[in-house]
């Protein structure tokens, strides 16, 4: 199964409806419930960030009976660090972000705690591309 | 003090970090979580039932936070989010995370968009006066005591 969703900029209030269009079919697949929280966490994470840091994005997930993966592309300024954005508690949100209970850097080490496999790839001024990977407990489906 | 003695000493790391599964070891049975009905955390908060959740479901550990992405750094099951953060995020954030019932602390009540929300996705919505420290105090001294798996 091939999803696609674009994700729109600077609106945070309504961010995080691909995530949960995601979820919601996962659910409907009958995948384990655990695997559905670790993709749904994971996807969130990206997606905010796309909004937050990228201008918006896109979405591109594939779904077979082994796993979801799911690739969120953004064309923002790319990260200048990323190991230093991989620490928990470094961030370079805005404070208007910070008020709306984001900004506390914990994304990308949460995407880290809860997908499979995490490939990030960024350049400064070239955006960003998340490709988390989230494998499916099989014995429960 | 003694010449010489710096004034601030490194304190030893604790056994555990609280919030963290191995701590819960050292709990003797008496302070074990109890489960906790959603109708009596209301009582104990004095909440105000904003939007029913799909049942009275049994809540097993609380996590009070305005800060999302800390909420999405602990894994529970059938949590209770208490915050002081007001937006749909954090509706959002609970239904990633399949928690199914929110407290909004000190006295904050949502907008009409954001009950909507958690109606749609049977997230239950209560308010209470009470601030963060004293609505999570009370939920632990009353025994709701689970902690999450990082």
């Amino acid at each position: 199964m091939y999803l696609h969703y674009d994700i729109p900029s600077n609106d945070l209030t309504y961010a995080g409806e691909a995530s949960s269009n995601v979820k919601k079919i996962l659910v409907q697949l009958g995948i384990d419930p655990q695997c559905i929280k670790k993709a749904a966490i994971s996807m969130y994470e990206a997606e905010l960030n796309a909004v937050i840091h990228g201008g918006g994005g896109t979405a591109d997930i594939v779904i077979d009976k082994e796993k979801i993966k799911i690739n969120i592309s953004d064309s923002g300024p790319g990260i200048a660090d990323l190991e230093l954005a991989m620490q928990e508690g470094y961030s370079t949100a805005s404070d208007e972000i910070r008020e709306m209970g984001f900004g506390a850097g914990m994304g990308l080490p949460n995407m880290k705690r809860y997908a499979d496999e995490l490939d990030i790839k960024t350049k400064p001024g070239e955006g960003t591309t998340v490709v988390i990977t989230v494998m499916f407990d099989t014995r429960h489906a | 003090m003694k010449s010489g003695t710096p004034y601030l000493r490194a304190i030893p790391p604790a056994k555990g970090v609280p919030g963290q599964a191995d701590d819960s070891r050292n709990l003797d049975q008496k302070e074990r979580s109890k489960n906790m009905k959603l109708s009596k955390i209301a009582e104990i908060l004095g909440a105000e039932i904003l939007s029913d959740g799909e049942e009275d479901i049994e809540i097993e550990s609380a996590c009070g936070s305005d800060l999302m992405s800390d909420v999405m750094a602990f894994v529970k099951e059938n949590v209770l989010l208490l915050t002081g953060l007001v937006s749909p995020q954090v509706i959002r954030t609970a239904e990633m995370m399949d928690i199914r019932a929110v407290v909004f602390v000190r006295g904050k009540v949502p907008g009409q968009n954001i009950l909507d929300m958690a109606r749609e996705k049977g997230i239950a919505v209560m308010s209470t006066c009470y601030p963060m420290f004293i609505a999570c105090g009370k939920l632990y001294s009353a025994g709701l005591t689970g902690k999450g798996v990082r």
